[in-house]
């Protein structure tokens, strides 16, 4: 009992001086880190606080001279009339239209591919995996002037006009969504042990049965990554769209902003705040929805479930 | 309930073989253990039954009918896995059912089944739980319920106890063995721990380097081991093996195991290894058969002192290591007999359970 009790007496001062040098160490990494993140918060939260501010002013504050960032008489006139105007929300519509099916679309394709590429080991199937990656590098820059002349080329032919349609736009938006996500799904895939779908397979199912209900139920979280990624691409999407549609009717909402409330060289910033914010809100409101379901889908395998 | 046979069958991974033109019949309600040690070819040999690799040549017959061709889960067999498998997002219930279901059983036959099956593995509480909430040896037990309530021709287990701490394994063992007494189906079970083959099986399979080496019941590999790698393989701690010469010596025989021992061949024996005289062979004798003198009726000329190298007392016995020759010996001994490291000890040899081994083909003679 003594010797316990001299022992411990001993010791206690050494753990002591060690314990407070971690606590040091600690509380410097959390203030470096404290204040990395908030220096990084407000490097990227500016521009929507300025497009917050702007949105709550007439066209004559933001011109003005004054601080701006700060509103002085704040307004809801630019999102009262973006509501109210027909344009607007037909952008808003179209685009909503284009990313729910480019989703659905890309979804249909690259899970099936990315199942069929990861485990049914056929004739070049390696090759073809990285084939599917390599096409995702290839930038939308370098493509958009040759598909809009195969569309001509296609129209010529056949008579039907692709180009100026929305739905030209659900060809287009799953050539940079279907790679990704197939490669995203073969590495989820790859993560889900082969004996899970042998036992399957045992038990009595074929493919499709052991790719409903065995891969897709555990591999949601990679799903809903390789969803909310595809949405987001189809979503913000700039270049195609302003390359194939014209028509006011047709248009997405970042191409609708742009060519409608830009006249000349006249820029209604007001309104461009408040449409991009308005604009910002469905992917900020998915992610908030499925982030935990986003954050496990990218460090898929990092532990052992 | 059905009788398994491979026929010659043969499998080819790109240039390896892996199994080599393996012939083997499985009778009905039997309990055959493959065992072998890694990359023997006795995962891919129940692999093949299976259904989950093709046979490169040769048929796999269930029932007597050819099922090369046939697809898994028309062979009507169930598979326990090493990691279990248990589909994480379904609970106990709906992993142990998933087969039924796919199968379309009317539902309350597939909740007596999943019943039944649950109380033989006595995991009636666990039904409602996900993988996730359950213990290594819990799973274990679920994934042999989702084999059983299939009520298959076959069961096939590939290394099913290899993930649990040994005290569970022991455990898990003895419960693998009830069930099967309960169920009585075929059971193919690959293991590459001995200890494992010998408890549970009716006939134990040992294969090596893609060759089935010897079949039998534990207690024919154990005694009457047909190769170097059986007579090695079964039995722990291993056998001994010393290179030694065997002699006429008058009417008898004798085996020159060094320069200062010789040890008599038992009369018994004398006429099986005479046509051997003369030869150098390997001479084999297990642990447990070098003893401190013991028991009635000692060959006196079987007795030989040594100095010890290194002794493991185990409790109810003592290890003692010593060499002859170059060779590290091991002898079982009882733990009062034993004298420490470094010191002389008497022991006996018990070549009544001796096995002579040709070196040039390894066989046992």
């Amino acid at each position: 009992m003594t010797t316990v009790s001299t022992a411990a007496i001993t010791r206690a001062p050494a753990r002591r001086a060690r314990g407070r040098s971690m606590h040091r160490d600690r509380v410097w990494a959390l203030r470096w880190s404290y204040f990395f993140l908030v220096l990084f918060a407000i490097f990227f939260l500016l521009p929507p606080v300025y497009m917050l501010i702007t949105s709550l002013k007439t066209s004559a504050e933001i011109s003005a001279a004054t601080n701006p960032w700060w509103v002085y008489r704040p307004t809801l006139a630019n999102y009262v009339e973006l509501l109210s105007s027909r344009q607007y929300l037909t952008f808003f519509r179209n685009s909503a239209i284009v990313s729910v099916f480019t989703v659905t679309i890309t979804m249909l394709i690259s899970v099936p591919a990315a199942f069929a590429l990861s485990r049914m080991r056929f004739w070049g199937s390696a090759t073809l995996a990285m084939g599917v990656f390599l096409t995702y590098l290839i930038p939308e820059t370098l493509l958009f002037l040759p598909l809009f002349k195969m569309f001509a080329v296609f129209s010529d032919f056949t008579g039907i006009e692709i180009i100026n349609h929305w739905w030209a736009l659900l060809i287009v938006y799953p050539t940079l969504t279907v790679p990704f996500c197939t490669w995203v799904m073969i590495g989820y895939f790859a993560s889900i042990p082969r004996e899970l779908d042998e036992a399957a397979v045992i038990d009595g199912a074929n493919y499709r049965q052991v790719l409903l209900r065995i891969f897709i139920p555990v591999a949601l979280p990679g799903l809903i990554a390789a969803t909310i990624f595809a949405f987001t691409v189809s979503w913000a999407q700039f270049l195609y769209p302003l390359a194939l549609t014209t028509s006011t009717d047709q248009l997405v909402l970042p191409v609708g902003i742009i060519t409608t409330l830009i006249r000349g060289d006249v820029f209604n910033w007001g309104q461009i705040m408040t449409g991009a914010l308005l604009g910002a809100a469905p992917p900020l409101i998915i992610y908030a929805f499925l982030m935990d379901y986003y954050i496990a889908g990218l460090t898929a395998g990092a532990t052992k479930g | 309930m059905a009788d398994v046979a491979l026929r010659d069958v043969v499998k080819r991974f790109d240039n390896v073989e892996a199994v080599r033109q393996i012939s083997l019949d499985i009778p009905d309600k039997e309990f055959v253990v493959l065992v072998g040690p890694s990359g023997c070819g006795k995962s891919t040999t129940l692999r093949m039954i299976a259904g989950l690799e093709e046979a490169t040549a040769g048929d796999i017959l269930i029932d007597g009918e050819k099922v090369n061709d046939v697809p898994p889960k028309d062979r009507d067999i169930a598979m326990v896995f090493q990691n279990y498998a248990l589909y994480p997002h379904m609970t106990v219930f709906e992993n142990m059912s998933f087969g039924l279901r796919l199968r379309r059983f009317p539902k309350d036959q597939i909740r007596e089944r999943v019943e039944h099956a649950a109380r033989i593995l006595d995991i009636t509480e666990l039904l409602d739980r996900r993988p996730k909430q359950l213990s290594g040896g819990q799973r274990q037990r679920v994934a042999m319920g989702r084999a059983i309530v299939r009520n298959p021709k076959v069961f096939l287990f590939d290394e099913p106890l290899s993930n649990l701490d040994a005290k569970l394994r022991v455990q898990m063992r003895t419960e693998i063995k009830r069930v099967h007494q309960k169920v009585r189906t075929t059971t193919v079970y690959v293991t590459h721990d001995q200890v494992e083959a010998m408890t549970l099986a009716d006939r134990v399979v040992v294969m090596n380097g893609g060759r089935i080496e010897q079949i039998g019941t534990p207690q024919e590999l154990y005694h009457h081991p047909k190769t170097r790698f059986v007579a090695g393989f079964i039995g722990s701690p291993a056998m001994n093996f010393v290179p030694s010469r065997l002699e006429a010596n008058g009417s008898g025989l004798s085996l020159r195991v060094s320069d200062k021992l010789t040890l008599p061949v038992p009369a018994a024996r004398a006429e099986r290894y005479r046509p051997h005289v003369g030869k150098d062979l390997t001479f084999g004798l297990r642990p447990e058969h070098i003893t401190e003198p013991r028991g009635e009726g000692r060959e006196p000329r079987c007795e030989f002192t040594v100095n010890l190298d290194v002794v493991e007392p185990m409790g109810m016995e003592t290890m003692v290591f010593f060499t002859i020759g170059n060779t590290e010996i091991c002898s079982r001994v009882e733990p009062s007999a034993a004298s420490g490291p470094g010191q002389p000890m008497r022991l006996y040899a018990n070549l009544n359970h001796m096995h002579l081994i040709d070196p040039a083909n390894d066989q046992v003679l």
